[in-house]
């Protein structure tokens, strides 16, 4: 598998992940259902604004997935970022990846690294992880 | 007119990590008069589903119930009341962290 996305998403979420440092950031990427097609970025809010969890507010996922019914459209990419470890999805990462069909990215803002070199996807099914290619194009 | 005690019909959404569960139903729907009911009901029709759900008797943290529009959490969990024509949606959360 591989995770096609535009230069625009990646540099969004790298920016989103220095924006909010020291706390976690996440969000979304939304395209039609069954498509794989990463399209419309939606940063979400962390609710548990920390530095080592994200969560998405309860009221904002409702609205999310009332969204993704209305437009017909599914979660393509969840992404969130690490602000002191690598960017390798976690135990609580694995126990909690709840959409087998998303590609889940990880970005980390961990000084010693350069961030455009942490941006990671994987597919977590089963509380199984495969990590898979990332293909930054100029447009879908 | 006597009072009807009759249980409801609820609609129920189901996610799709939960799916397997219900032969890939995305929409099911229960009779129960309250969330310990509906789950209880639920895990009848779909065996497994119940423990997906509620962990110690309890509901599981990273799981989130609305009753139309309503986090269960805020209308007493378990207790929630639930009549005809509800609908209960079942949504994991999007949560992880380092």
């Amino acid at each position: 598998m591989t995770l096609r996305i535009t230069s625009q998403h990646v540099e969004a979420i790298l920016e989103q992940s220095r924006v909010e440092y020291p706390d976690e950031c996440c969000g979304v990427i939304l395209g039609p259902e069954g498509s794989d097609r990463a399209e419309t970025l939606k940063p979400m809010i962390n609710a548990a604004h920390s530095p080592t969890f994200y969560e998405f507010d309860s009221k904002d996922l409702l609205a999310l997935y009332r969204e993704l019914d209305d437009k017909s459209q599914e979660i393509v990419v969840v992404y969130h970022s690490h602000t002191e470890t690598q960017a390798f999805p976690s135990r609580t990462d694995i126990a909690y990846a709840s959409e087998p069909n998303a590609h889940y990215v990880l970005v980390s803002t961990r000084k010693e690294i350069a961030p455009e070199n942490e941006f990671r996807s994987y597919r977590i099914i089963d509380g199984v992880v495969t990590e898979e290619d990332v293909e930054i194009v100029a447009a879908l | 007119m006597s009072a009807s005690t009759s249980a409801s019909a609820i609609e129920v959404r189901i996610p799709t990590i939960l799916r397997p569960f219900t032969n890939g139903e995305k929409i099911v729907s229960a009779d129960a008069t309250n969330l310990a009911e509906l789950i209880s009901a639920l895990d009848k029709s779909y065996t497994g589903l119940g423990e997906r759900l509620l962990e110690n008797g309890e509901l599981r943290r990273f799981i989130n119930i609305y009753i139309n529009d309503e986090d269960v959490r805020f209308m007493g969990s378990l207790t929630a009341t639930l009549k005809a024509g509800d609908s209960v949606t079942i949504l994991p959360a999007v949560a992880g962290g380092c």
